[in-house]
């Protein structure tokens, strides 16, 4: 069971930063869905919702997305999905379900870098980056690589570009999580493949939009490669990977899968 | 008939859909002391020592109870009628866990808080042995999952504990071996069904209070009010008349609370503390604590001719019972025979072990076994059809049972009302079978079809009894009362329908309520689909006496004779009609004192015969050639339960039968770690269908007449979970050219990447 | 610590566990209808309507519904008894413990979707389960209560 010892809803980011420093144990609650079923004591659950970071902010140059954001509502953001041509609603469409949905929070998500996340393959195939309290503003795909730290991630960022964007997955049950998903986007003739739940989490990868599909499958089989877990074996995950790449290559290159 | 083959509304449908606390938990008193139980981390050891001390000083903890408080008695779990078939292997808690998740502490305090804090304190030192995992090894292995000198069984199961095997047994009709080698096709394939959790949406929960009289009341979500009093008594060894059990609404069963998991626990609590007690399961206790469907592993040789006559089955089914044997000598039964008496053979063998290992107990789940003897029989026929280029459904229209036949693996029971080819014929139309073939290329996807049948019993015969009072109240209505266990089927707003009908009333005219073992009938229970057959049949008995008795009564007050009395159900009248009388007028006289009397039937009914219904399922599903990912698109299922006593809880049940069928078809699988650790044991880990993955199903109906059932019913409850797993493994391999044969049939399986075990 | 939240239209102010989970706090004040199925967030069968969003009452700390308002099937009036009638006559409760989940979700559904096609419902719902019905009936349930209520 969790157990929390003391719930702070901060005013400020401030104000949560500074308790969150104060003991190790101390921690942000996001959606709390995963969180909530772990077995320990938090000493202070440190809630962000008068923080003002539950909306998508849209300017020219960028969609700034709060960190407490659920998922619902990038699934149905529309000029987002617009500009990926619903990538974004379409690697979080089937998790779980909508009331799931209204609760899980991009920040939560980011944040944790879970191996199983749809949403962290897709964004990491966009210009994206991620904002945190402290640290300040860094690529999401150098964020991936970061240490877990005692800091806020308050935002992510998706810089607007002209780009053609697809996801793929393989879900065993329809809600269930993806035994493999890939993402990709082609942004200034480069392609960004990305695939996560192999089971490690995603990895992006760069490469020129003329190389052809044998080519980029041998950069993804180097630098994403599969296990096995109770979802699927490390073969099956292999073949996922080829297949839902190539689908992906497909899509951005206009061909037909 | 006005009432029968209704789609009446069920009796507590308001109460259910507006959120009236109805259930257990809702019910439960709020001081009740909350249980939760410490589970063993070790598929097999030994408690060598427990401390409790720790645990006992935080605070809020009432008590704390190990082995060494409990009785010694040995008992079985399984609902079942004295004596028995299930062995008598566990106790309330022992010194030896036999299982990741057997019992090991009893705490008891006043919220789950404290209760979760002080089992983290409990110090206990086992002696670790090493599990037995693998079934197929366990036959006179060295590891012995029962060594106790105490064991005991009522009945002669075959039982040999000692070489690991709790059951085991051979029935021939004909001779096999020799039918097959006459035959120009004889295919010999393995099948392997996995356990499945019934995942009924309600978790295992009870509370015990004592009463006025210091007897020990226990309100349970079960299926088997009465046989949890016995269940009880003899846990706590204490005589039946001390123990009341109540069963309010349940949350669903499908078997699994046919088997008193957590009864126990609270009724020990409070008989011990006298005080209320409560133990609501978890899901993950739900799912590693509590039962399963038996895994189970099928060798079948089916031989025919080219012809497509099918001359001779024979079918070996190896059963895990896993640590404990409850439904193991029972369930592995209805392998053979519910699955072989579908055809007409000239000869057919069944043989069988049940074995123990150090896994979760298996148990009761719809279907009994049925489910997995069909997987096998009917993958058999297909590749059969395949093999010899036949079409599926011919094959069987060739070789299936038919209305007079007497089927030998079935007790020699004849099938008296069978609808079977009528029911395939119209699944045969219902998908178009006639314009379509068995694969179907889509570009990124193959469509394939395939076929099964299926049957169940209907109560078990001369063991299962019902019985049932009704009660001509004051104002002209009545009061049924019954001892089966509505878990949400509606078998309250069916009896009360066969009720009304005998009655000559309107359903809302009989009132029904829970059951209560003080005051209720004796019923055997809600399960092996034997309610709506068995104890219907005990409602038009008692309804008939009743009508008598009302006629006899009308007969004094209106001084005249019985046999020119006619009742209508709203007035009874003399046949000159120069006298008549209301029901209602005719119900206060009787309440009247000096009068009359107040009238009320009893009957039970008990059967001789188990009259199977039948069913025909057709699957047409997508296989993507590239992920191997299995889509249903469309199910038909065409059923013969006699005449449906209500025709839209009829086809729920169906369509929620088959959507059970899908998901072990397709989906659901318990799996452990090499440890014996169950690691499929959330909602998270082991997927249930939702309603994405079910597709289209499309039910129908080929009532036949039972003459031994109430207005010629037969059972509905677990035939319709049998049809899908053979039907959808053939429409796979169909597609993709793959036949798979250990359930449940994933992508990976279907592109070959993971091997069969 | 204190809490103020608005169950059902009511005023409740409370002093909790900071632990205590939704679900609890509604259930300790009377509002049953509220079921939970699993502990990983998984079910639907505890969903209510906060500020008239469907969320999982198993998975949010009451902490956090402070300045909130919630809606259970207690408190869904006459919308909920219309569907439950639909729901009824279909014989789709069966158990009816997944009922109040799935009846609040439809009610949530009902608001945001116009017109919506049988996928989108599926959809939608697609975090309730149900191990009874195999979701055709109330399928048929919620397309007659639809068509019905927009006619």
């Amino acid at each position: 069971m969790l157990k929390i010892q003391k719930y702070v809803r901060a005013e400020s980011l401030e104000e949560a930063y500074q308790e969150l420093i104060k003991n190790r144990n101390n921690q942000i609650i996001g959606g709390m869905l995963w969180l909530k079923m772990e077995d320990r004591v938090i000493p202070s659950a440190i809630d962000l919702s008068k923080c003002q970071l539950d909306s998508i902010e849209e300017n020219e140059n960028e969609f700034k997305i709060g960190a407490m954001c659920t998922f619902y509502q990038l699934e149905t953001h529309e000029a987002l999905n617009q500009m990926c041509q619903g990538m974004i609603a379409k690697s979080v469409r089937d998790i779980v379900g909508v009331q799931f949905k209204n609760m899980a929070t991009i920040g939560g998500s980011i944040y944790s870098r879970f191996g199983f996340s749809d949403i962290l393959t897709a964004l990491l195939c966009l210009d994206c980056d991620v904002v945190c309290y402290k640290k300040g503003q860094i690529a999401l795909k150098e964020y991936i690589h970061e240490p877990y730290e005692k800091d806020i991630l308050t935002h992510v960022i998706i810089h607007k570009r002209k780009m053609k964007a697809a996801f793929e997955c393989v879900r065993r049950s329809s809600t269930d999580f993806s035994v493999l998903n890939a993402a990709g986007a082609l942004i200034d003739h480069q392609l960004r493949i990305c695939v996560g739940a192999r089971p490690h989490k995603a990895e992006m990868i760069e490469i020129e939009e003329q190389c052809d599909l044998q080519d980029i499958l041998k950069q993804v089989h180097e630098a994403m490669p599969c296990e096995s877990n109770m979802r699927a074996s490390k073969e099956y995950r292999e073949h996922l990977r080829d297949v839902l790449v190539e689908k992906v290559v497909n899509e951005l290159k206009g061909e037909k899968a | 008939m006005k009432q029968i083959s209704q789609p009446v509304v069920k009796k507590d449908a308001a109460a259910l859909l507006s959120g009236k606390p109805v259930y257990t938990d809702d019910l439960a008193m709020k001081d009740c002391l909350i249980i939760k139980l410490l589970r063993s981390p070790h598929a097999f050891a030994k408690i060598k020592k427990i401390d409790t001390s720790k645990a006992l000083r935080i605070p809020g903890i009432e008590a704390i109870f190990t082995y060494e408080d409990v009785p010694n008695t040995r008992f079985t779990l399984a609902g079942q009628t004295y004596p028995e078939l299930s062995p008598y292997d566990g106790k309330i808690l022992e010194n030896i866990v036999r299982y990741v998740g057997d019992e090991v502490a009893i705490i008891v305090g006043k919220d789950e808080m404290c209760c979760e804090q002080a089992k983290k304190l409990i110090q206990v030192e086992y002696e670790v042995y090493e599990p037995l995992l693998d079934f197929t090894k366990a036959i006179d292995n060295k590891i012995v999952v029962h060594p106790e000198d105490d064991y005991k069984y009522l009945v002669d199961i075959g039982n040999e504990v000692k070489r690991n095997i709790v059951s085991q047994g051979r029935d021939e009709a004909g001779d096999v071996e020799k039918e097959l080698s006459l035959c120009d096709v004889v295919i010999e394939r393995d099948y392997h069904t996995k356990a499945n959790a019934q995942a009924m949406m309600e978790t295992f929960r009870s509370y015990a209070y004592l009463d006025a009289y210091n007897r020990l009341n226990i309100v349970s979500s079960t299926q088997i009010p009465f046989h949890v009093r016995r269940i009880v008594a003899n846990a706590l060894e204490l005589p039946k008349s001390k123990i009341r059990v109540i069963k309010p609404r349940i949350g669903g069963g499908f078997g699994a609370k046919q088997t008193a998991c957590c009864e126990i626990f609270s009724a020990f609590v409070t008989w011990k503390l006298k005080k209320p007690s409560k133990i609501v399961y978890t899901r993950e206790e739900t799912f590693m604590a509590s039962n399963s469907r038996h895994e189970m592993k099928m060798h079948v040789r089916v031989g025919a001719m080219k012809d497509g006559t099918i001359c001779a089955i024979d079918l070996h089914t190896l059963s895990n019972t896993g640590a404990y044997g409850e439904h193991g000598p029972t369930t592995v039964g209805l392998s053979g025979h519910k699955s072989l008496p579908l055809y007409k053979l000239n000869a057919s063998c069944f043989s069988y072990e049940v074995v123990y290992t150090n896994t979760m107990r298996a148990g009761a789940y719809r279907g009994y076994g049925a489910t997995q003897g069909i997987f096998a029989v009917e993958s058999a026929i297909n590749e059969l059809a395949d093999a010899l280029k036949m079409d599926p459904c011919e094959l069987r229209l060739k070789n299936m049972v038919e209305e007079g036949d007497i089927m030998p693996q079935y007790y020699n029971e004849t099938a008296n009302s069978c609808t079977l080819k009528d029911c395939l014929l119209k699944a045969m139309e219902l998908i178009d079978w006639k314009n379509k073939s068995l694969k179907t290329d889509l570009g990124d996807k193959v469509r394939g079809l395939g076929v099964a049948l299926a049957m169940q019993g209907s109560g078990i015969a001369n063991v299962d009894v019902g019985s049932v009072r009704i009660k001509l109240e004051d104002d002209g209505f009545y009061t049924l009362s019954i001892g089966a266990t509505d878990m949400g089927t509606g078998c309250d707003t069916i009896l009360a329908q066969m009720a009304a009908e005998c009655l000559d009333c309107e359903v809302d005219q009989i009132v029904v309520q829970g059951v209560d073992t003080d005051s209720s009938p004796y019923d055997t229970g809600s399960y092996a689909s034997s309610t709506t057959y068995v104890t219907g049949m005990a409602v038009v008995k008692a309804c008939e006496q009743l009508k008598e008795k009302i006629v006899k009564e009308a007969a004094l007050l209106m001084q005249t004779k019985e046999e020119e009395l006619v009742f209508d159900g709203k007035m009874i009248r003399t046949l000159d009609e120069n006298k008549a009388m209301s029901l209602n007028e005719f119900a206060y006289l009787c309440a009247a004192g000096g009068k009359g009397k107040m009238l009320m039937a009893d009957d039970s009914h008990s059967s001789m015969v188990s009259p199977p219904p039948f069913m025909a399922g057709i699957a047409e599903v997508d296989v993507d050639k590239l992920t191997g990912e299995i889509t249903m698109h469309d199910y038909v299922a065409v059923v013969d339960c006699g005449t449906v006593i209500n025709t839209n809880l009829a086809r729920v049940q169906v369509e929620g039968g088959i959507a059970q069928g899908i998901g072990m078809a397709l989906l659901e699988d318990i799996v452990y770690d090499k440890n014996g650790r169950m690691i499929a044991n959330s909602f998270m880990q082991y997927k249930l269908p939702t309603r994405k993955d079910v597709g289209e199903i499309r039910v129908d109906f080929m009532p036949s007449y039972e003459p031994t059932g109430p207005f010629g019913a037969k059972s509905i409850g677990e035939v319709v979970i049998n049809t899908p797993s053979p039907a959808i493994a053939s429409a796979v391999a169909h597609a993709s050219g793959q036949y798979v044969r250990t359930l449940p049939i994933t992508p990976e399986k279907v592109l070959g990447f993971k091997h069969e075990d | 610590m204190k809490i103020s939240l608005t169950v059902n239209g009511r005023k409740i102010q409370e002093d909790i566990q900071e632990s205590m989970l939704l679900i609890d706090f509604l259930r300790s004040h009377g509002y049953t209808s509220v079921k939970r199925g699993c502990e990983t967030s998984n079910c639907g069968l505890c969903t209510v309507l906060m500020d008239d969003h469907p969320i999982l009452s198993c998975s949010m700390l009451a902490a956090r519904a402070d300045g909130h308002s919630i809606v259970t099937l207690e408190g869904a009036g006459k919308e909920a008894e219309a569907f439950a009638e639909f729901m009824a006559k279909e014989g789709a409760e069966q158990c009816g413990f997944c009922s109040p989940g799935l009846i609040m979700n439809v009610i949530a559904m009902k608001k945001e979707l116009k017109n919506p096609t049988k996928e989108e419902i599926k959809q939608y719902l697609s975090g309730n389960l149900c191990r009874c019905s195999g979701y055709m009936s109330q399928m048929r349930a919620i397309e007659k209560y639809l068509q019905e209520e927009s006619v």
